[in-house]
């Protein structure tokens, strides 16, 4: 084929398209200047600011899994909590033997006991995650009300069984003695937690992309999120892939759990149905399946839940539910919806 | 009798309630290109997909290189040696032109030779080698999914409507290059409508109707004649070209 007979030109995407595109990213600052000009004081502001980042990131860890597990598999799993709570209580376990190490003064081991619990809770819900798909999800591949009812049932069981392991009642969580407190910035005091939080929700945001951007594994992800069928006529086995990417799912589920609970310091066997809303809200926000739109989605989930608590605490409640309805009506597929082949 | 490396024997495909494919029989001869032809709705598209086993024969048999793949699911069809550029070209518009290349290059990195090749036969793959497969045009769009199909030698390439929606430009420019595929040996088996690119593509054709097969025989022995073109489908290669 000679170059003359056809001229390569680009089609696409044109200017207006990319603003269009990039709009998402401007929506987190924006809420975050709204909120500084609302609040007025800026050191009320920067707590604020800083817990509903830690928020928004957790949410995100937990939500991430179920955004790419609905977006490759098309499966709507109502079950992601049972991993949160799991998650939750298995991380309890593995500090509660290790407490020499979490009242040890020494950050070191503080940081490898909560390191140790995160590991547990991964291998245990990435585990339960494994024997979910097999025995509940594989049977309803492409049956939407039968996932919704099929997932349901599971939760209640892992909630059930929560209690049968750990008892009915809520159990205090204590955190590692470092991680305990506060830094304080002129007025300002920000949690060391929150500030830990953050971190982990960025390194594993940026660890996600790296893989998915930059990884063969990564890049069957995204190419079966878009055309499974595709992805198997090249010669790919997606129902292992479909595993894999359940258990990992499940997993962040399960570190979401560790993480929640230490932030909220009290764990109970619905914990992870109580934030399914919360995760439910972001994933649809995000646009379902994209990793990107639920991060941002999670942002403002966290920033403006917090800012609302502050400003308005009868309807902030309510203001994440507000949040998704107004975005759904600026763009009814999420932030940044994925494409489908048709 | 020649030697086939594709036979579809008695084939029945059902979607839901509906029988789609009855009682296909089709060979396609090793090396070069077998067309199957046919109105919109005879069930061509339909007879690629049973064959990559993304919807599954009801009844009958198909055997590839003598081994029967009926039975196989899509993946293990395609690692057998049968590549697929479906109707819908299936780019992934999320991936750069080189991730769609490297994904589907399944057995691992590149023959540099034959990428060097795959970009002097689609000079766009060159040049938007880094752009995202969502800008590209429908034409460097169909390059790309043929591209992507003979990146690793198959031994069969389903081709399903290349021409669709194409300029007559690019159709010409699409069949130049299906024509040097195929003096590389490469068997294809071309659904199209394109009478005209059928015609100086195809070595046998098969004509389908109603989800059968209607007629088989020489495509230069149909290109030739009016008749039998408007009797199995309504159309003389003169009134196409």
């Amino acid at each position: 084929m000679s170059e003359t007979a056809i001229r390569p030109k680009l089609v696409g995407p044109t200017p207006l398209e990319r603003v269009r595109r990039a709009a998402p990213l401007l929506l987190a600052p924006v809420m975050a200047l709204a909120g500084l000009a609302a609040i007025g004081d800026p050191s009320v502001w920067l707590t604020l600011t800083v817990a509903g980042l830690a928020m928004g990131l957790m949410i995100f860890i937990m939500a991430s899994g179920l955004t790419v597990v609905f977006g490759l598999m098309d499966v709507i799993n109502f079950g992601h909590g049972a991993f949160v709570s799991v998650g939750a209580f298995v991380g309890f376990t593995v500090l509660a033997w290790l407490a020499g190490w979490t009242q040890s003064p020494a950050v070191i081991l503080n940081l490898a006991a909560v390191f140790l619990a995160i590991l547990a809770s991964m291998a245990i819900t990435g585990a339960l995650g494994l024997a979910f798909e097999r025995v509940i999800v594989k049977p309803v591949y492409g049956h939407h009300l039968k996932q919704i009812l099929v997932t349901m049932g599971g939760l209640i069981v892992a909630q059930q069984l929560i209690h049968v392991v750990w008892g009915p009642d809520a159990i205090h969580v204590a955190r590692p003695q470092s991680l305990q407190g506060s830094f304080i910035f002129g007025e300002a005091a920000i949690e060391k937690y929150r500030v830990f939080a953050v971190g982990i929700g960025l390194v594993l945001f940026l660890a996600m992309r790296h893989v998915l951007r930059a990884t063969r594994l990564g890049l069957l992800v995204r190419a079966g999120v878009e055309n499974g069928e595709m992805v198997e006529a090249l010669g790919y086995r997606i129902r292992r892939l479909f595993l894999l990417v359940f258990m990992a799912g499940s997993a962040l589920a399960g570190l979401g759990g560790v993480m929640w609970g230490l932030y909220q310091e009290t764990i109970t066997a619905h914990m992870g149905s109580e934030i399914m809303v919360l995760v439910f809200v972001v994933v649809i926000i995000g646009g379902l399946g994209s990793i990107e739109g639920c991060f941002i989605g999670a942002l403002l989930v966290g920033l403006l839940a917090n800012y609302m608590a502050f400003l308005a605490p009868k309807i902030a409640l309510v203001s994440t539910i507000a949040l998704m309805v107004g975005v759904l009506m600026w763009r009814p597929q999420g932030l940044y919806p994925v494409v489908k082949a048709k | 009798m020649a030697d086939m490396l594709l036979r579809l024997a008695g084939v029945h495909t059902h979607i839901g309630p509906y029988h789609i494919l009855q009682d296909v029989t089709l060979d396609v001869p090793r090396g070069g290109v077998a067309v199957l032809l046919g109105r919109n709705g005879a069930g061509k598209s339909t007879t690629l997909r049973t064959i990559m086993g993304l919807w599954r024969a009801s009844a009958g048999e198909i055997l590839f290189d003598g081994k029967a793949i009926h039975s196989l699911a899509t993946p293990e069809i395609a690692r057998s040696g049968i590549a697929y550029v479906p109707e819908n070209m299936g780019v992934f518009s999320d991936l750069t032109v080189a991730e769609n290349m490297r994904l589907a290059a399944v057995d691992g990195p590149f023959d540099a030779r034959r990428l060097a090749w795959i970009k002097e036969l689609f000079p766009p793959i060159a040049t938007f080698w880094d752009k995202t497969a969502g800008t590209l045009s429908g034409g460097q769009k169909q390059m790309l999914s043929v591209a992507r199909a003979i990146i690793e030698p198959r031994r069969l390439i389903l081709i399903d409507e290349p021409s669709k929606g194409l300029a007559p430009a690019i159709i010409a420019s699409m069949t130049s290059a299906l024509r040097e595929l195929k003096e590389t040996d490469t068997t294809i088996l071309l659904v199209e409508q394109n009478f005209a690119m059928a015609s100086a593509l195809g070595d046998t054709v098969s004509v389908m109707d109603d989800g059968r097969i209607v007629h088989a025989g020489d495509m230069r022995a149909l290109a030739a004649d009016a008749g039998l073109q408007e009797q199995l489908m309504g159309l003389s290669l003169e009134e196409h070209q």
